[in-house]
């Protein structure tokens, strides 16, 4: 079986894969990073979003092979070197941006996306970024509210808590 | 300074770190040394005999370690129904057989057929492909009237019919009833449906078996609300195992919904499957395996009649509700258009005369069963959407009509079999209408009316009966369990405590509110103390997380074991202080004499207790570590008022959500943020239902809505901010905390302001509509604008 080779969160990962084998059960499975999480079958859902090459992509929409060279970063490597929360994270938390924590990891690497991208977005463009991404448990209340927070915006005069 | 931990404050949530740095360990992140993977062999028909199955071909694929029919199930019972329903007329309701892999017949599309254990996930699904079946097809039985007709071809052959039961609540005296209606001054009549739902937690079912032959031990890591309950119904029924000899663990859960609630076939399979490969056993759902296994929700079709008199009380309502239990019983299904439903028909009102009438019925569908709500959402939606529609008709404005119906003393009896121990509505609708700005929605609809489009404000109150349950009366209703809570308070020599908890927690944050509980107790830091949940080998027989039910009923075992633990530690302190048991109190973590300045710390008096040396060894023993299962008196009753207001685009009918508001009276709250965040959840869900959701068959059984390109889950710019406000609380009665339960709220609350804002919308431009099922998607609107 052919051979992929990556970077994921600045450390060399390799392993045999079958062709059809997709990205993000290489992250899991072979690459042992489980807080890429699978939630869907269509790629609908975004619990599976990942960083390659900076780019945010849902890691069941690319075959681990095309990703071979490739620097990928994952929810793992997102906390500050001294094992802290980053802003984004520690938003999520001080807003209390997730309950059962499985759209999570998706939902922090594609605010860490939309921020790079667009550093003061507004309530409806985060609304309009977060559309590949499903949360069953929040309402996105608190996550569009934590984005927000985590964007250096105030958010204390949004909707009564 | 304001007061920093315990009961009442919004801590921040401990689980939230392993969330957010990808450590949480979810079952599919489990993987044992050895283990293989199965892969199953799902009916692709609604419904077929099958003739044969020939895995001759499969078998020799690499990497394939046994394949698995019905066959090798027989003699092996299946998956068990949890609470019998009796009919009308005394009879136990119809109870077909629900194998593990199908026996001779397919009922719904996903119903499993033949399962293939490989060594790699790949290659049980290559294997999976070569398995050749012959069925012959059957007619599919997808409508609910229909499949009541005399001549409807039967789900089950050995079954009289398609009827599982008949059942009646309320005055069952048809003609009080009648009489009732033909004193009325008026009467309105709405039929509608409650779509069919998927519940959809973000991660779909996964089963691991292990078994270990050298101790016989079983292992199964299953994605479950509620693991004892597992572990019985699988071992009693089904599998036929010593309790004491498997471990049914769930880890960090990935929402449930009530879907995770139940007692599955890929669970006994796993188990089965890892003992007769010696090896242990990997399932993981895909998400469109989800759809066809995950048993669904809601699925009512009724028609109810509410009568006035002349001075707009209401006099008498009249329900008939065809529900719809798919093809098998799933664990609580019955319990669902019944208990959880017909007791809820009185809603916030003092009604006098209430009929209940319920058929449950029969399809080659998925199985139906407890979605966030479970029969309280279709009970409010009927009961909200009918008050509405004869507000309209009266010209009454809908506040006042409800207000003029409330319920305004307690305890009251309800004509539908529950006891409601306390309430204001009329404290939650007046929260509610300072925060939805009652008066300002003229200007904000002349506002919108000015941009071309349609503005609506809906109303609506909504109870239910939460804290599940008092065990003697559910036992009398027909469970076949008891659902009690348990919870034993470790304490550590050195003060630290370990609580291990019946109930789950997969999303609730339980790891963070019930430590606040204990902590507020004793008076020392929630950092000493740890929650330990979802391993029925650490745990006390506990009945899980749904219903609403986790700080009403496990919390308080946990407030009683927590006593047990302090009377305890009184005495020991007692005895180091030379003092009497009677004179000790206990503030801010240290025991005191009262009426001296003596004083020794929680963590003197629990070394003692490790360490005896120093001891009354004669009157009690060493440790400190107490158990208290905890058995309510009574359901809570959380209830509340929510309004919605709907812009409706008038050239395409899209309806989009201005604002949402909710006031609900949880009672006493131990974590407000959290409770914040469960009614925006709920809210999210019940917004889903109302504009977007719906699972939907085909005549021939096929799902039209089988993933997520075709189901539509909310997405963030779906929804609105909400504003949430619990600020109205009448503590519950019969709890040692005064909690009420706050998990399914804003799923039984919002579809009907929803609705209500559309119908709104739509009257004030003169459209001639007063009522449109959901979900209320731009062809239904634009359609209803049309007619």
């Amino acid at each position: 079986m052919p051979k992929v080779n990556i970077t994921v969160n600045n450390n060399p990962a390799t392993g045999e894969v079958e062709g059809r084998t997709l990205l993000s059960t290489f992250l899991r499975d072979i690459v042992g990073l489980t807080g890429t999480h699978i939630g869907c079958d269509t790629s609908q859902c975004g619990a599976c979003v990942v960083h390659v090459n900076g780019d945010a992509i849902k890691a069941c929409t690319m075959f681990a092979l095309e990703a071979d060279g490739a620097t990928v970063d994952t929810i793992e490597g997102q906390a500050n070197a001294d094992g802290s929360l980053n802003v984004i994270q520690q938003a999520f938390q001080d807003h209390h941006a997730l309950q059962c924590g499985f759209c999570t990891p998706g939902m922090v690497m594609s605010a860490s996306a939309l921020l790079k991208e667009n550093p003061s977005p507004s309530e409806a463009e985060v609304r309009k970024y977060l559309e590949g991404n499903l949360c069953r448990c929040t309402g996105y209340h608190n996550i569009v509210k934590a984005i927000l927070a985590a964007s250096g915006q105030e958010v204390s005069a949004v909707a009564a808590e | 300074m304001p007061k920093d931990f315990g009961i009442g404050v919004s801590q921040k949530r401990r689980e939230d770190v392993r969330f957010l740095k990808g450590a949480g360990n979810y079952t599919d992140d489990i993987n044992v040394v050895g283990q293989a993977f199965v892969h199953f062999l799902r009916s692709e028909v609604a419904h077929a005999t099958i003739n044969s199955i020939d895995t001759s071909a499969a078998s020799n694929m690499p990497g394939v370690v046994r394949i698995f029919t019905g066959a090798d199930f027989e003699g092996v019972g299946g998956l068990p129904c949890g609470w019998q329903v009796t009919d009308r007329n005394n009879e136990p309701m119809q109870e077909p057989p629900h194998p593990i892999l199908a026996q001779g017949k397919v009922r719904h599309v996903g119903d499993p057929i033949a399962a293939v254990v490989a060594d790699t996930y790949e290659q049980a699904r290559d294997a999976v492909e070569a398995i050749k079946i012959d069925l012959d097809e059957l007619p599919a039985v997808i409508d609910m009237a229909d499949a009541l007709t005399e001549n409807a071809v039967k789900v089950h052959d050995e079954l009289k019919s398609n009827l599982c039961y008949d059942w009646v609540l309320g005055e069952t005296d048809n003609e009080k009833v009648q009489a009732a209606f033909d004193n009325a001054e008026h009467i309105t009549t709405l039929e509608l449906t409650n779509q069919r739902l998927v519940a959809n937690p973000m991660e779909p079912r996964v089963a691991v078996g292990d078994y270990n032959q050298a101790t016989e031990e079983h292992t199964l890591f299953t994605t479950s609300q509620n693991p004892h309950v597992i572990r019985l119904l699988m071992c009693a029924f089904v599998l036929g195992l010593p309790e004491h000899k498997v471990r049914v663990v769930a880890p960090d859960v990935g929402g449930g919904f009530g879907t995770k609630i139940f007692h599955y076939a890929e669970e006994a399979f796993c188990t089965f499957a890892a003992k007769a490969c010696n090896r242990p056993v990997k399932w993981t759902s895909s998400r469109s395996e989800s759809f066809v296994t995950d048993a669904q929700g809601r699925d009512h079709v009724t028609k109810i009649e509410l009568a006035l008199d002349s001075e707009n009380n209401f006099t008498a309502i009249r329900t008939n509700t065809l529900a719809n239990l798919g093809a098998y019983l799933s664990t609580f299904s019955s319990s669902v258009p019944t208990w959880l439903h017909g007791t809820l028909m009185a809603g916030n009102y003092k009604t006098p005369v209430i009929q209940v009438n319920v058929k449950a019925v029969f399809t080659t569908t998925v199985p139906v069963d407890a979605y966030r709500g479970a029969g309280r959402p279709e009970a409010t939606f009927q009961l909200e959407r009918v008050i509405d529609k004869v507000a309209r008709e009266l010209k009454l404005d809908p506040v006042a009509l409800r207000r003029q119906n409330f319920i305004t003393e307690f305890p009251y009896d309800t004509p539908v079999a529950l006891t409601y121990d306390t309430g204001d509505y009329n404290g939650t609708m007046n929260k509610l209408e300072a925060a939805a700005d009652f008066d300002g929605f003229a200007q904000r609809r002349s506002d919108t009316e000015a941009n071309g489009k349609l503005r609506g404000l809906g109303v609506n109150c909504y109870i239910e009966a939460c804290g599940i349950a008092p065990s003697n009366i559910v036992g009398m209703l027909g469970a076949r369990a008891g659902l009690y809570d348990a919870a034993t308070v470790r304490v550590n020599a050195t003060g630290s405590i370990s609580v291990m908890v019946g109930a789950h927690s997969h999303g609730q944050g339980h790891e963070t509110v019930f430590p606040q509980v204990v902590a507020e107790m004793i008076g020392i830091d929630e950092s000493q103390i740890e929650i330990v949940h979802g391993d029925s080998s650490k745990i006390p027989f506990g009945m899980g997380t749904y219903g609403s039910r986790s700080i009403a009923v496990c919390g308080s075992a946990m407030v009683r074991a927590t006593e047990k633990v302090i009377n305890k530690a009184k005495k020991i302190a007692a005895h180091l202080m030379e003092a009497s048991d009677a004179d000790i109190e206990l503030k801010d973590g240290q025991f005191s004499v009262a009426g001296t300045d003596k004083s020794v710390a929680w963590g003197e008096v629990t070394l003692a207790a490790y360490v005896p040396h120093n001891f009354p060894l004669q009157d009690i023993e060493p440790g400190l570590e107490e158990t208290a299962f905890y058995d309510p008196a009574n359901f809570t009753f959380p209830a509340g008022a929510y309004a919605c207001e709907v812009e409706i685009d008038p050239d395409t009918g899209q309806v989009s959500i201005e604002r949402f508001c909710a006031a609900d009276d949880f009672g006493n709250i131990v974590n407000p943020m959290i409770v914040d965040g469960q009614v925006h959840g709920g809210i999210g869900q019940g917004i889903g239902q109302a504009l977007l959701e719906s699972c939907s068959y085909d005549k021939d059984g096929q799902l039209l809505s089988g993933s997520y390109m075709d189901y539509a889950m909310p997405r963030a710019d779906d929804v609105p901010f909400y504003a949430v406000d619990h600020s109205s609380q009448t503590p519950c009665t019969h709890n040692p905390l005064g909690v009420k339960g706050c998990g399914e709220a804003g799923a039984i609350g919002s579809p009907p302001a929803v609705v209500n804002a559309v119908i709104d919308a739509l009257q004030s431009a003169g459209h001639d509509v007063d009522h449109i099922d959901m979900p209320v998607s731009p062809s239904r609107v634009w359609a209803a604008m049309q007619s």
